[in-house]
């Protein structure tokens, strides 16, 4: 299996009060190909700075990054524009949508920017958001959408141009139940589709969609852990039941 | 299990397999882990206790079968049961006692207590989840509210795990 993202003794500081802070220290991390990682860890932890180093938000202050076959540590930052538009899609706790803009503008604008023609990136928008069922509010501007309409205009945007690696920070932290469920079943979806998929979040909802786990404290990842081909189904729904496993 | 089989019983009489159907229906797929065997002895602990009467019915192509009924003493005893508010425990005691006695004795450090248990909670609430999803594809509401609960629960519990996590961490007694 080919890695997506191999990153090794990535560090990020911080400079607070004149006291350094380790953001990210020392993280060495392997993504494969299909593999869904969520990344756990108390607040400050360093979890959303290290999700941020992986998709070319902020620069690592030592280590290397490579996202599929490509260094990415030394890029200039026009060239992580180019490179994150064509393969990452990031999903934010707040969305980020472009207030301007309708949903389906939205979602075919990262295809419009990489030069995809006009018409295909429409009409491919129109199948995202179709797929993520709220094809009805596509020509509806941002704010008369619901919190689970804009995510999932988000992620359908982050997908249009079938990005090698989907990078997701709190994506339901914003979200009721109703609105959580439904994008716990497009990350399953996406999940089985094959999607490489990294998410850092505080509910364990969304942590137990992927099949790992990791956990950061300090800046460091301290427990790296796979949570599929645990207890066997009878075991699990013995325990369930409230009855001796 | 003693006082849902009766409750199943008082909605019509059933004999033993008709009501392993009617306990699947209400559990999902928590139903696989209830042993056959342990419907049949329930029963006949329960006619034994006058809460349940047994009826034989002859039938032309099969053995005769057993159809059981509720008593007026059962009918009572499966009102008691549901008014009764009693919960099953919901602190963790022990596990907290756990961390308690791993930081005293320094036998085990307790954060690597907490992650492991919250991997081991994690790889539950996967389990329940696609239990859920399969359900809930197959509109069996009956069995998606049960493993709802279960799922709650086991956020509920996870989400305790990182309170004890900010305690516990860089910190001995």
């Amino acid at each position: 299996m080919s890695a997506v993202v191999q990153a090794e003794g990535l560090y990020r500081h911080f400079h607070g009060d004149g006291v350094p802070i380790r953001a990210v220290d020392g993280v060495d991390l392997i993504v494969d190909q299909g593999e869904a990682v969520s990344i756990m860890g108390p607040s400050g932890c360093g979890k959303s700075t290290l999700l941020h180093l992986l998709g070319g938000l902020e620069r690592p202050d030592a280590g290397t990054l490579v996202l599929g076959d490509q260094r990415v540590d030394g890029l200039s930052e026009a060239a992580w524009a180019r490179l994150r538009r064509r393969t990452i899609g990031f999903v934010f706790q707040a969305f980020h949508l472009v207030d301007e803009l309708t949903a389906v503008e939205n979602v075919e604008l990262p295809a419009v920017l990489i030069g995809s023609p006009r018409r295909a990136a429409r009409r491919r928008a129109m199948q995202l958001l179709e797929r993520l069922n709220v094809a009805d509010r596509a020509s509806h501007l941002p704010d008369r959408l619901s919190g689970g309409q804009l995510q999932r205009v988000a992620l359908a945007r982050a997908l249009i141009n079938e990005p090698l690696l989907v990078l997701a920070d709190e994506p339901t932290g914003n979200l009721d139940s109703h609105a959580t469920n439904e994008i716990l079943r497009l990350f399953a979806g996406l999940r089985e589709a094959g999607q490489t998929l990294v998410l850092v979040t505080h509910d364990p909802r969304v942590a137990a969609t992927a099949e790992r786990l990791m956990t950061m404290r300090d800046g460091a990842i301290v427990d790296d852990t796979r949570l599929d081909g645990g207890a066997p189904r009878q075991a699990v729904l013995r325990q369930l039941a409230g009855w001796e496993a | 299990m003693r006082e849902a089989m009766l409750a199943l019983l008082a909605k019509e009489p059933a004999h033993g397999y008709e009501l392993r159907q009617r306990l699947a229906g209400a559990l999902g797929p928590v139903a696989e882990v209830v042993n056959p065997g342990q419907v049949y002895v329930t029963l006949s602990r329960l006619e034994r206790a006058g809460l349940v009467r047994g009826v034989q019915v002859a039938q032309s192509a099969a053995p005769d079968k057993k159809v059981y009924e509720v008593t007026a003493a059962g009918r009572e005893a499966v009102t008691a049961w549901l008014l009764d508010s009693s919960w099953p425990k919901v602190a963790p005691v022990e596990f907290h006692l756990k961390l308690v006695a791993a930081a005293g004795t320094g036998l085990a450090d307790p954060v690597a207590l907490i992650d492991a248990q919250r991997r081991e909670l994690l790889r539950r609430l996967r389990e329940v989840q696609r239990l859920a999803e399969a359900e809930f594809a197959d509109d069996k509401d009956d069995g998606v509210l049960l493993l709802e609960g279960s799922a709650l629960r086991l956020q509920a519990d996870i989400r305790w795990l990182e309170s004890c996590e900010e305690r516990w961490t860089g910190r001995t007694r």
